[in-house]
């Protein structure tokens, strides 16, 4: 446990007589009725997004079980279905998005010294950088659409792995497909706190939600950081060597 | 009882209308609508039932058709697994009672309770479209492949129904952890904790940690049948058998999400009750821990006849026999606590007797399917049903029923009949052995389960257990009536109607909508009854 | 059968008594504790009832010896159990060296079983009483699961792989057999009965149908499919020769090695490519769609045939004595 069994003496009741008051004026307009301090509800919430990302890993966990499995059983398959990838394309969305992990660190920084136009203006930056993203991976799918190379009845595909490569596109699809959906939520998180950075909302006091969306943004990158040598660099090694 | 004046402004009169309802962020509020949406699920899942005991009491499949039996059968399992079993404890009652436990306000993120509900009750509409367009007919464990190339009922809509109703456990669970985690009262240390608050932590970590699992498998097998994705496809290459790893993966930790609360609302009624401590304190707020760790490590023993190596069995044995030395720890402790206590005689406690009754027969009878070579014979025949049965409707119906009477008073304000209250434990006791042992020796015979139709000699038993099945719905038609009544002419409960310790009860019944008129703090254990001169007013 | 309420199975083949005892045993063992507690909580509820609700119970909060002991006692217990199943599982698993094989195969909603001797059946299985047999099958749509209460054996049926069970039927007469895996609408209708014979009179029944036996058609497949032009048994073709293959060791090219069991030749039909052997090209087209679950059975009764192999079905009749050998047979454990 985090935070010490029968230690805690919490932080929140030091002057539970003030606490009565709890409407009473002087309280910073972003503290939620339920909470006592700003800081408890900066640790709420931090400690909420963490939580939220290790069910995002098991979420993920399920298909990535899927891909073990298979690429132990048909290693030849995997490597045939990778091939298959344009990996210039996978590596610049990569350079892509650790780009934005970094705008968005400085995004963070800012909201945290209280520079607000410096706010806004990183969290643009990685907005772009995210659809960029999300623009290629367009392509991508758009590429293998002209192949029919989407796993279902109208699959095609040359070679001797022909199913097992299905299979292989099958959990491509759903891991970038589910990969692309958390950064479609993301963009879109990022632009309603652009918005609220825009209106001042932040100050060097109270940047929680600038920080969180940086947490889980990373999360997303960091997920990218893993599929992206699991699907595109099965056996480059070997085919191009 | 107590007669304390009504205070004038309670969570329920605050504000009037629907939409003070729908748009509530206040967690009791949230608890009643879980209370709504659960009994309307738990009524269609009953409904189903009774379909399928009436079809049962003859050999010959002559009440129905196989394709509507068979989804009689799905329709019933995927209404009490995921919209009631899973959300009954968690999130009706430990929504309402564990904020007020730790003496917070609310949960941490009060607008995430809501939209788990909203998500709830999406999930929940889409099952309904799913029954009304023809229903599925899978069973509720949707196995593969015949759940993704075979059949012609609405798999993915179930599908998208179970992906959407997890996010509402993880939301929930997630809110429950936090809140525990930052939300105490001061002077409320861990072991201080009431053993509910525990039991609801164990849970949480099950959901945050198991039902991603089942909503990405749920997710890929409405892929497969709606994009023909290959993930699952034996004629691809696939293996059908992941599925069933997958699924149990999140499935058997699920039944841990549907028994650690109730096993923590126990803890609570039995300490009150019979005026003590809760015997060994720590040993049963860590065995809640222990039964959600290794729950997670147990998953393969629904499979010991599906094609797994003879060793990955018996180390799946193995850990499912250790699963059940913590639950046992458990029924010890709550037996140890009655010792010396003084044992008042409500309702609320009698539930708790029936839990422990049909607790004991269900965790018993997991040594049986857990003990490989007896499984081989055991695994999916009525056996599995009757054991399934005891633990989640004996063991977690009944713990639910025993917290809803506990509480009810601080809920509603309100005092429901005792000796009805005791009748009907008594019905459904009765009612629910009648029905469910049978199929104990049921299964041993062979007959397997999902059957429609099945040969002669198996008749007597089932029809003593459809007659059982009659006597458990009279059961659990009363509480209806005598818990509505209540609400109309029921006495006024008072803050503290059982004298029981807990913050809970140390604000008004029903509470004002912030809970506590000024933050509680707490220099004292959970139960410390005996410490204590109780009056009675 | 019975009249009134059957309240026990038949007990029909060597392993049904050892699985019975097993039963009871951990019968006993959970009645007692069952009883323990109950009795207990009456007792207490009865002698500690306070009708006022205004006492206080005694200050008790927990004792330490007492968790440790109702901790690791029933762990011993629980152990005990765990180490008797699991002798008893090894047994249900674990064919002897030398059992009379069936073939059979699962769809909706029938089983269909397949005798070496050429002889078929559709939802009865006929068995000689006294002779280890093992029932290998597979499933042609979903799941399914074999299942003879009276022989307390059961095996899921699972599409792509070879599962088995293993008997020895110790009284003549008609017992059960289920579906005991959901498979869909029928799936209460996909029973049938195991009938338990004399040997003698299973030789005449056997001896009764027609048809070549299964090695033979699997010959003739051989042919028809255009095997025998790479399959050279002297090992000058494009495939490698099969041999006395069956059962031995072969090393791929991915230099893993394969034991080369049912399972390794069904695959090797329908997906040729992965798992090649060492030395050979990636030149053999897939079998799939071409021939079906039972051909499949009869090229691999061909193959286990062909000499250097196991003794053919023939030989494994004539050691109709039926020593259980205890030696580890192949199972049907997946990959």
């Amino acid at each position: 446990m985090p935070d010490g069994l029968a230690a805690r003496a919490d932080p929140h009741g030091h002057a539970p007589a003030s606490a009565t008051g709890s409407g009473a004026a002087g309280h910073h307009p972003a503290l939620q009725h339920h909470f006592q301090t700003l800081e408890q509800q900066h640790e709420v919430a931090t400690l909420g997004m963490w939580v939220f990302l290790v069910t995002e890993v098991m979420f993920f966990g399920g298909l990535l079980m899927a891909y073990l499995l298979y690429r132990v059983w048909y290693p030849a398959a995997w490597s045939e279905g990778s091939l298959e990838l344009d990996i210039r394309l996978g590596a610049f969305n990569t350079v892509v998005l650790i780009g934005s992990s970094l705008t968005m660190a400085f995004a963070v920084r800012s909201a945290q010294t209280g520079a607000q136009r410096a706010t806004v203006r990183w969290l643009i930056v990685t907005m772009i950088l995210g659809l960029t993203f999300l623009v290629v991976k367009y392509f991508e799918y758009k590429h293998k659409w002209d192949l029919n190379h989407i796993p279902g009845a109208n699959f095609q595909f040359e070679g001797p792995h022909a199913h097992q490569v299905e299979i292989f596109l099958s959990l491509y699809f759903g891991l970038t497909g589910l990969h692309a959906l958390h950064m479609i939520i993301g963009v879109s998180i990022l632009a309603v706190i652009t918005w609220m950075a825009s209106r001042g909302r932040f100050s060097p006091q109270w940047n929680t939600p600038v920080e969180i969306s940086g947490l889980y943004w990373h999360f997303v990158d960091i997920v990218w950081i893993f599929l992206f040598p699991l699907l595109y660099l099965v056996d480059r090694a070997h085919q191009l060597g | 009882m107590t007669t304390t004046v009504l205070p004038r402004v309670t969570y329920l009169n605050v504000r009037h209308g629907l939409a003070s309802w729908l748009l509530t962020k206040d967690h009791k509020r949230i608890g009643i609508m879980y209370l709504i949406v659960v009994s309307l699920a738990f009524f269609l899942g009953a409904i189903f039932a009774a379909g399928v005991r009436i079809e049962l009491t003859t050999p010959q499949g002559d009440f129905v058709s196989a394709d509507t039996y068979n989804r009689m059968f799905t329709m019933h399992g995927v209404f009490m697994v995921f919209f009631v079993l899973i959300p009954v404890v968690p999130a009706i009652l430990g929504n309402f009672v564990m904020p007020l436990m730790i003496g917070a306000k609310d949960v941490a993120f009060p607008k995430l309770n809501l939209l788990s509900w909203y998500v709830f009750v999406l999930g929940f509409s889409l099952a309904l479209v799913a029954l009304l367009s023809g229903g599925v007919d899978t069973g509720w464990t949707f196995y593969t492949p015949y759940s993704s190339n075979v059949s012609n009922s609405n798999v993915a809509l179930v599908g998208v129904a179970v992906f959407i109703t997890g996010f509402s456990s993880i939301l929930t669970g997630l809110n429950f952890m936090v809140t525990i985690h930052r939300m105490r009262a001061p002077g409320m240390t861990w072991f201080r904790l009431p053993l509910f608050v525990w039991a609801l932590y164990a849970t949480s970590l099950v959901m945050i940690l198991a039902t991603p699992v089942i909503a990405i498998t749920a997710g890929m097998l409405a892929l497969e049948r709606v994009f023909g994705f290959g993930i699952f496809d034996p004629r691809l290459g696939g293996d059908p058998v992941l599925f069933q790893h997958l699924f149990w993966f999140y499935s058997h930790p699920a039944v841990y999400i549907m028994i650690l609360p109730p096993m923590g609302v126990i803890s609570e009624v039995i300490a009150c009750f019979s005026r003590k401590n809760v015997f060994g304190y720590s040993f049963v707020a860590f065995s809640s821990l222990a039964i959600a760790i290794f729950g997670f490590l147990v998953w393969a023993h629904h499979l010991f006849v599906a094609g797994i190596s003879p060793y990955s069995a018996m180390v799946f044995s193995f850990l499912s026999f250790a699963v059940a030395i913590p639950s046992a720890v458990k029924t010890f402790n709550w037996t140890a606590t009655l010792y010396q206590g003084a044992i008042w005689w409500r309702a609320p406690l009698i539930w708790v007797f029936g839990f422990l009754g049909l607790f004991l027969v269900g965790g018993l009878t997991g040594l049986f399917l857990a003990s490989l070579g007896l499984d081989v014979h055991l695994h999916d025949t009525y056996f599995v049903v009757a054991h399934f049965h005891y633990i989640m409707v004996g063991g977690a119906i009944m713990g639910y029923f025993a917290g809803l009477h506990y509480w009810w008073p601080k809920i509603t304000g309100r005092m429901y009949s005792d000796s009805l209250a005791m009748l009907s434990a008594l019905l459904v006791f009765v009612g629910f052995n009648l029905t469910f042992f049978p199929q104990f020796i049921l299964g041993y015979l062979g007959m397997p389960r999902r059957y429609h139709a099945y040969s002669a000699e198996f008749q007597v038993l089932n029809v003593l257990s459809s007659a059982g099945a009659s006597i458990l719905a009279v059961g659990y038609g009363l509480i209806a009536v005598y818990l509505l009544y209540s609400l109309w002419r029921g006495e006024e409960a008072g803050a503290n109607p059982w004298l029981a310790t807990g913050l809970e009860w140390k604000t008004e019944s029903p509470p004002i909508p912030e809970n506590f008129p000024e933050t509680p703090i707490v220099n004292e254990g959970a139960y410390e009854y005996s410490k204590r001169e109780i009056k009675v007013a | 059968m019975l009249s009134g309420i059957p309240l026990f199975p038949e007990q029909a083949s060597t392993i049904a008594p050892a699985v019975d005892n097993l039963y009871f045993f951990v019968t006993a063992v959970t009645a007692f504790f069952a009883l323990l507690v109950v009795v207990l909580v009456t007792i207490f509820a009865i002698k500690y009832r306070d009708k006022t609700g205004e006492k206080v119970g005694a200050p008790i909060t927990g004792s330490l010896p007492l968790e440790l002991g109702w901790s690791i006692i029933p762990f011993f217990i629980a152990m005990g159990i765990f180490g008797w199943a699991t002798v008893v599982f090894f047994d249900l698993v674990r064919a002897p060296d030398q059992t009379l094989e069936i073939y059979s195969t699962g769809k909706r909603w029938m089983w269909r079983f397949q005798h070496l001797d050429g002889q078929s059946e559709l939802n009865e299985l006929h068995v000689p009483l006294g002779r280890p047999v093992k029932v290998i099958f597979t499933s042609e749509d979903v799941l399914h699961s074999l299942y003879v209460p009276a022989f307390r054996v059961k095996a899921d049926a699972i599409p792509g792989r070879y599962s088995s069970i293993w008997f020895t039927a110790t009284r003549v007469g008609e017992y059960h057999l289920f579906c005991a895996e959901y498979c869909g609408t029928r799936h209460s209708g996909m029973i049938g009965r195991v009938v338990v014979q004399e040997p003698g009179e299973y030789q005449a029944w056997l001896s009764g149908g027609g048809g070549l036996s299964m090695s033979a058609r699997g010959e003739q497949l051989f042919q028809q499919l255009g095997c025998v032009g790479c399959h050279l048994n002297d090992g000058s073709g494009r495939g490698p020769s099969l041999a006395g293959k069956y059962g031995a060791q072969e090393t791929l090219a991915t230099g893993a090695t394969v034991n080369v069991d049912d399972s390794y030749i069904r695959e090797s039909i329908l997906t040729p490519q992965l798992k090649l052997v060492a030395g050979y090209q990636p030149l053999m087209p897939t079998f799939q769609g071409l021939v079906n679950e039972e051909g499949l059975m009869s090229l691999i009764e061909y193959i286990k045939s062909l000499p250097g192999a196991r003794p053919p079905a023939t030989a494994a009749q004539a050691s109709a004595a039926a020593v259980p050998a205890t030696a580890p047979a192949q199972g049907s454990s997946p990959r």
